[in-house]
C-alpha cells in the first residue's frame, strides 16, 4: 500500500475529534449499562455503592470509563509508531485476559493439568498437523500441476478432488474416513484417519493456491527455460516453483494456521489432542471453563508461532526480491 | 553430418561452405484458430548465414522463428533442424532446443538466479558439465558481451541492455548451432540498443548462424546476408541487403521501408 508522503496533524490530537470520541464513548458506556458487570461493580466501590445503582451512578461510571478511554488514546497518539504498536497490542491482550479472569478460574487446577495437556495434547496436535501439512503440500503441488496440464484424466481427477474436499465440511470428512473406510474392510486408526482427512481437505484448498501461484509466473519464463533445453520437471522444480513460492507463502501460512486449529476436529474420533483433553479433563470436577480456556490459549500461542515462521519466510523472500 | 570444408572464412559467404541447410522450412502453414499466421513458408538457412526477418507487426515473423525451436507448433509442411524433423510426437525436442539459442524481446532471464547462475544452469543441468567448467565458460562469454563484472548480480539490478547481453551469453553457453533473435532491441531504451547490436555484430563476425527478427535496418544492412520481408504470413521478398534497401521489388516492401525509414 502507498503511504502518503504528506502528513497532517494527528487525528487523535484534534480537540474536535477527541470531543466526539468522548461523547460517543460516553453514550456507548451509558447505553450498555455496565453497572452490574464486574467492571461496574469494582468502579461502584470507588464512587460509593449508594449512587452506583441509579441513572446518576450509571452516568458517572460511563463518564469515568469514557474519560479513561479518551485519555488513553490521546496519550498513545504521542508515541512513535513501534511503541504504539506494542502498547495497543498489549492493552487489547490485557482486556482479553481480563475477560478470562471474570470466570474465577481455579489456577491450581489448570497448573495441575497443564503438564499432561502439553506432553500429550500439544504434542499430538503438533505432529498430526505437521504430518498433515507435509502431505497436503505434496497433494497441492500434484493437484496444481494436474489442473494446469492438458491431460483429460488428470484435470478431471484434480477437479473432482478439489470440488469434493472443498465442498464437504471437514468434520464430515473425518467421519467418512474413520467410519466409512471400515465398511470397505479397511479399519483405520483414529490418528491416520484424522491425518488423512486434514491432508485431503487442506490439499484441496492449497491446490488452488499453488495453481494461482504457478499461473502468476510469466509465460516467458517457461519459454526461456524450454528453449534452453530444460524438460518440464526441471523447469517446474528449478525455474517456476522457486519464483512461485514467494507468491504462495502468505496464503499457505493462512492455511497452515487454519489447519492447526481445525486439527481440533479429529477430537471427535478420540484422538488425544488439545481439544479432546480440554473437553474431557475438566469433566470429572465440572471445571470445563478452566480447560477450555487453557486450550484456547494454547491454540493461540501455537498460531502465533506459525505466524512468526510465516513472517520470517516472507522477510527472507523480500530480502531476496529486493536484491 | 559432414563437416563444412575448411575454405569457409568468417567474412565470405559461408552459405556455400555446407551443402545441407542447417534449417530447412518447407511449405509451412500455421493457424491460430481461424487466423492463418503463416502461409506456405519455405526457407533454407545454411551454416554461417545471417538472416534478418522484418515486416509489419502481425506479419508472422515472430511466429516463424518460434516454430523453429517449436515454442509454437506448425500445422502443415515440414521444418527440419540439422537433419531432425520437428513434429507433434517427437521424443526429445530438448536435444534440438539445446542446439538452438533463443533471445527474447523481454530478455526472460531467471530473476531468482544471479547472472552467473543464469549462465551455468543449462550446461550443468542439461549437458552435465561440471560446475567449475560451466563457470569458466560463463565468465568467458560474459567477457565476450563485456559485462564480466556483473556476474554475481541479479537480473533486476542490471539495465535492459545489460540484461539482454546476459540473455545472449546465456544462449551461447549451450554452444548452439543457430541463434534466433526475436526483436531483441524492441524493449530497450534507445541508448541501450547499440550495446546489444554490438554484441550481435560480434557474434555474426564469429561465423554464427543467425536469424534475427528486428527493425534495426542499420544492423540488417551491416550484418545480414539476406533480408526477408514478411507480410500477412507470407514471405513477400527475399534479397541481399543492398538490393533490399536500394531496389525493393514489391510495392508492400516499398511501403514498409518508406514507413520505417521516413524519420
Amino acid at each position: 500500500m502507498h503511504i502518503d508522503t504528506v502528513v497532517g496533524d494527528r487525528l487523535v490530537h484534534k480537540p474536535k475529534f477527541l470531543a466526539a470520541l468522548f461523547a460517543a464513548a460516553f453514550a456507548l458506556f451509558f447505553a450498555i449499562n455496565v453497572s452490574d458487570t464486574s467492571l461496574g461493580i469494582s468502579l461502584a466501590s470507588l464512587i460509593g455503592n449508594m449512587v452506583a445503582g441509579d441513572a446518576y451512578g450509571r452516568g458517572i461510571i460511563a463518564l469515568i470509563l469514557a474519560a479513561i478511554f479518551v485519555a488513553d488514546i490521546a496519550i498513545i497518539g504521542f508515541l512513535p509508531l513501534r511503541a504504539q504498536l506494542i502498547v495497543v497490542w498489549l492493552q487489547l491482550a490485557v482486556l482479553f485476559l481480563a475477560f478470562f479472569l471474570v470466570f474465577h478460574l481455579s489456577f491450581p487446577f489448570i497448573l495441575s493439568k497443564l503438564r499432561f495437556m502439553i506432553v500429550q495434547g500439544v504434542v499430538t496436535t503438533l505432529y498430526v498437523s505437521a504430518i498433515a501439512i507435509s502431505i497436503s503440500f505434496m497433494l497441492a503441488i500434484a493437484g496444481a500441476i494436474a489442473k494446469l496440464s492438458n491431460n483429460g484424466f488428470a484435470i478431471a481427477i484434480a477437479n473432482f478432488y478439489t470440488s469434493l474436499f472443498r465442498g464437504l465440511p471437514l468434520l464430515m470428512q473425518v467421519y467418512l474416513i474413520y467410519l466409512g473406510l471400515p465398511q470397505l474392510g479397511y479399519v483405520v486408526d483414529a490418528i491416520p484417519a484424522g491425518v488423512a482427512a486434514l491432508s485431503l481437505c487442506y490439499g484441496a484448498y492449497m491446490t488452488e493456491i499453488f495453481r494461482a501461484g504457478i499461473e502468476s509466473i510469466p509465460k516467458g519464463q517457461w519459454e526461456a527455460s524450454r528453449a534452453l533445453g530444460f524438460k518440464f520437471g526441471l523447469t517446474m522444480r528449478r525455474i517456476i516453483l522457486p519464483q512461485a513460492i514467494p507468491v504462495i507463502v502468505p496464503p499457505t501460512g493462512n492455511q497452515f494456521i487454519a489447519m492447526l486449529k481445525d486439527s481440533s476436529l479429529v477430537s471427535v474420533i478420540g484422538v488425544w489432542e488439545v481439544m479432546f483433553l480440554a473437553r474431557t479433563m475438566g469433566t470429572k470436577t465440572f471445571q470445563h471453563m478452566e480447560m477450555l480456556i487453557t486450550a484456547a490459549m494454547i491454540y493461540w500461542i501455537l498460531s502465533m508461532g506459525l505466524e512468526a515462521v510465516q513472517s520470517r519466510i516472507e522477510a527472507y523472500y523480500r530480502r531476496r526480491g529486493a536484491r | 553430418m559432414n563437416p563444412p570444408p575448411t575454405v569457409a572464412t568468417d567474412e565470405s559467404g559461408a552459405s556455400e561452405s555446407s551443402r545441407q541447410p542447417v534449417i530447412s522450412v518447407k511449405n509451412v502453414s500455421k493457424w491460430f484458430g481461424a487466423f492463418q499466421a503463416l502461409k506456405n513458408i519455405s526457407l533454407d538457412v545454411h551454416r554461417g548465414e545471417r538472416i534478418v526477418l522484418c515486416g509489419p507487426s502481425g506479419s508472422g515473423k515472430s511466429t516463424l522463428i518460434r516454430c523453429l525451436n517449436r515454442l509454437e507448433a506448425h500445422q502443415e509442411g515440414e521444418i527440419i533442424i540439422d537433419g531432425v524433423a520437428l513434429h507433434n510426437r517427437m521424443r526429445n525436442i530438448e536435444v534440438v532446443r539445446a542446439e538452438i539459442g533463443m533471445v527474447f524481446q523481454q530478455f526472460n532471464l531467471f530473476p531468482h538466479m544471479t547472472v552467473l547462475e543464469n549462465l551455468t544452469a543449462a550446461p550443468m543441468w542439461v549437458k552435465g558439465v561440471s560446475k567449475g567448467e560451466a563457470v569458466d565458460l560463463a565468465m568467458t562469454l560474459l567477457e565476450r558481451v563485456r559485462i564480466p563484472e556483473q556476474a554475481n548480480k541479479y537480473p533486476s539490478q542490471l539495465s535492459g541492455g545489460q540484461q539482454q547481453r546476459v540473455a545472449i551469453a546465456r544462449s551461447l553457453c549451450m554452444n548452439p548451432k543457430v541463434m534466433l533473435f526475436d526483436e531483441p532491441t524492441s524493449a530497450l531504451d534507445p541508448e541501450m540498443v547499440s550495446e546489444v547490436l554490438d554484441a550481435m555484430t560480434d557474434l555474426a563476425k564469429s561465423g554464427m548462424t543467425m536469424i534475427c527478427v528486428t527493425h534495426e535496418m542499420g544492423f540488417a544492412r551491416a550484418v545480414a546476408d539476406q533480408v526477408i520481408f514478411m507480410d500477412r504470413g507470407e514471405i513477400v521478398e527475399k534479397n541481399s541487403p543492398t538490393n533490399f534497401f536500394m531496389n525493393p521489388q514489391s510495392p508492400r516492401t516499398q511501403l514498409f521501408l518508406s514507413q520505417i525509414l521516413r524519420h
